[in-house]
């Protein structure tokens, strides 16, 4: 493949903002938003915003692509999350319905630990880190965020999946009268996603419990979400409430509804061009109007994910 | 039917045809601004995605004016409101000039750029989508059958066809308009609300003249 110059327009910056920087600010806006109460209720304290209690503690990480991350308020603003509205503002507009605290999570199929555990049962808060991934939709378009969170492979080991587990499956929550999305049946609720179990063991897939240094916001799938940056975003599965360990390949929403379109894999794949859009390239969202950027095989994990499909004919199994 | 008042006269007269000219280049000035707000970095109604934002808005009005343009019939036969027939036209017009907005932003905004500023490129991309993606050869379908009706949309060229002629040609309308709900059903991902709502609309204003079809028919059988 001829990779084209990069575009004028493009960012052609190969270092991430340092992240003192883009704290600093969302220091700013924050404090623009604690101004803006403080003025609306006249008794706002300065300096409150900067120590929320949505801040979380975490480690940095070599994980992280060499393009600036999207702003804040693209990430948190313009969401696929169709049980809050297939538009993509209503998702922020919406989500703030979904009660997730308390949250539990239902381990359930062959593994040596099932049942309900706590958030805290299974993500170690006290070891987050940060992981600066590309997140690249379906749709042809994609951001940087700096997720937080831990590794998806060592939870699921500490709940012992057994030896014939070779799939894992996850289930968002739902909930009609909090998810006003669901009234219409646009997928067949509530949203199921799967792994491969050793596509779950891979490095790479982690679980955000944060994005940006903070505590996920709901439309961005709070409190806990799937990211697995080499496939398309709708498997990075939000605010999971069900993990299942199974032996055949589960269900997943989209590839129900229209499985020539979604296949289960749902790996970043250039070459094959979906039945709604060519994936050749991808709108940059938050980096200007134009800006567009060549889609990268396995979204530029190729490196760490290839050798999980060796011998497949990745244009079948899509 | 009681007299009209001078006033609604007056106003079929004088102000109908401008007042719906402004109306229909409404939401395209409305854009426009939102585009000048966009370029000046100025916040602006369009969101994180202002391309995808102008493909759906010109589509979408597209395919409303159409659908509004299909209830000018059933509005003048059961309303006391006949004038509005000399708005028909102009109706039907704005739908052709939004959806080849609709077409030119798809080509310039999306294609053009993803071929790396080729004209040419952006055409043959255009040409592969319609082979390619079925919502777009609905989409292509119902723009071809829209060409012709603009086109003979004119005094002089109702008069070259001749009256009937004219309106054999503009039944089109009727399967451009099925082929146009159906590109945004194709389009949408999932089941989505949107492309029924449009479509029930439709269904009720093709169900109306397939209902008078009927009657006309079994008056004649009688």
């Amino acid at each position: 493949m001829i990779r084209r110059p990069y575009e004028p327009w493009q960012s052609e910056s190969d270092s991430v903002t340092p992240k003192s920087l883009y704290l600093n600010r969302r220091r700013i806006i924050a404090a623009g938003g604690a101004l803006a109460l403080a003025g609306l209720t006249g008794c706002g304290r300065e300096g409150a915003a900067q120590t929320g209690a949505n801040t979380l503690s975490f480690r940095q990480t070599d994980y992280a692509v060499n393009d600036t991350p999207t702003p804040y308020d693209a990430v948190t603003g313009y969401n696929n999350f169709y049980e809050f509205g297939v538009s993509k503002e209503e998702p922020a507009r919406y989500a703030s319905a979904m009660t997730t605290s308390p949250w539990s999570i239902d381990v359930e199929g062959l593994a040596e630990r099932t049942g309900s555990f706590g958030l805290e049962d299974l993500v170690n808060f006290g070891a987050l880190e940060e992981r600066i991934y590309r997140m690249r939709c379906v749709e042809a378009w994609s951001m940087v965020i700096p997720w937080i969170g831990v590794p998806l492979g060592p939870v699921l080991q500490s709940l012992q999946p057994s030896p014939n587990a070779r799939y894992v499956q996850f289930e968002t929550y739902y909930n009609r009268d909090e998810m006003r999305g669901t009234r219409f049946r646009v997928l067949d609720w509530p949203y199921v996603e799967g792994l491969r179990i050793d596509e779950a063991m891979n490095e790479l897939a982690f679980l955000a419990v944060g994005l940006y240094g903070e505590v996920l916001p709901n439309q961005n799938g709070a409190p806990i979400r799937l990211v697995v940056p080499w496939k398309y975003g709708y498997k990075s599965i939000k605010s999971i409430r069900k993990i299942r360990f199974v032996e055949g390949q589960p269900e997943t929403s989209w590839n129900q509804s229209a499985p020539n379109e979604y296949g289960f894999y749902s790996n970043v794949n250039p070459n094959r061009s979906h039945p709604r859009w060519s994936q050749r390239s991808e709108r940059v969202i938050g980096a200007g109007v134009f800006a567009r950027r060549d889609t990268e095989m396995f979204n530029g994990y190729e490196a760490q994910v290839a050798s999980l499909y060796e011998g497949m004919d990745l244009l079948v199994n899509h | 039917m009681p007299e009209m008042s001078g006033f609604a006269r007056r106003f079929n007269r004088i102000w109908l045809k401008p007042l719906a000219f402004w109306l229909l280049a409404l939401p395209g000035l409305w854009l426009v601004w939102q585009w000048g707000l966009l370029l000046s970095n100025a916040p602006n109604a369009m969101g994180f995605n202002p391309i995808e934002y102008t493909h759906r808005f010109l589509g979408d009005t597209a395919l409303r004016i159409l659908l509004i343009s299909l209830a000018v019939t059933p509005v003048r036969e059961l309303t006391p409101w006949k004038s509005v027939l000399k708005i028909r036209r102009r109706i039907g017009l704005a739908a052709f000039w939004y959806a080849l907005l609709h077409i030119i932003a798809y080509l310039g905004l999306d294609l053009f750029i993803a071929a790396g500023l080729s004209v040419t490129g952006a055409l043959a991309g255009l040409w592969g989508d319609v082979v390619e993606r079925i919502y777009i050869t609905l989409g292509m379908a119902a723009f071809l059958f829209l060409i012709p009706l603009a086109i003979t949309s004119f005094n002089s060229m109702v008069r070259r066809l001749g009256a009937l002629n004219w309106q054999r040609l503009h039944k089109l309308v009727y399967p451009l308009a099925i082929l146009a709900v159906l590109h945004h059903g194709f389009m949408v991902k999932g089941n989505q609300l949107m492309p029924w709502i449009h479509g029930g609309v439709l269904a009720a204003l093709l169900g109306y003249r397939l209902v008078k079809l009927l009657r006309r028919g079994r008056r004649v059988e009688a």
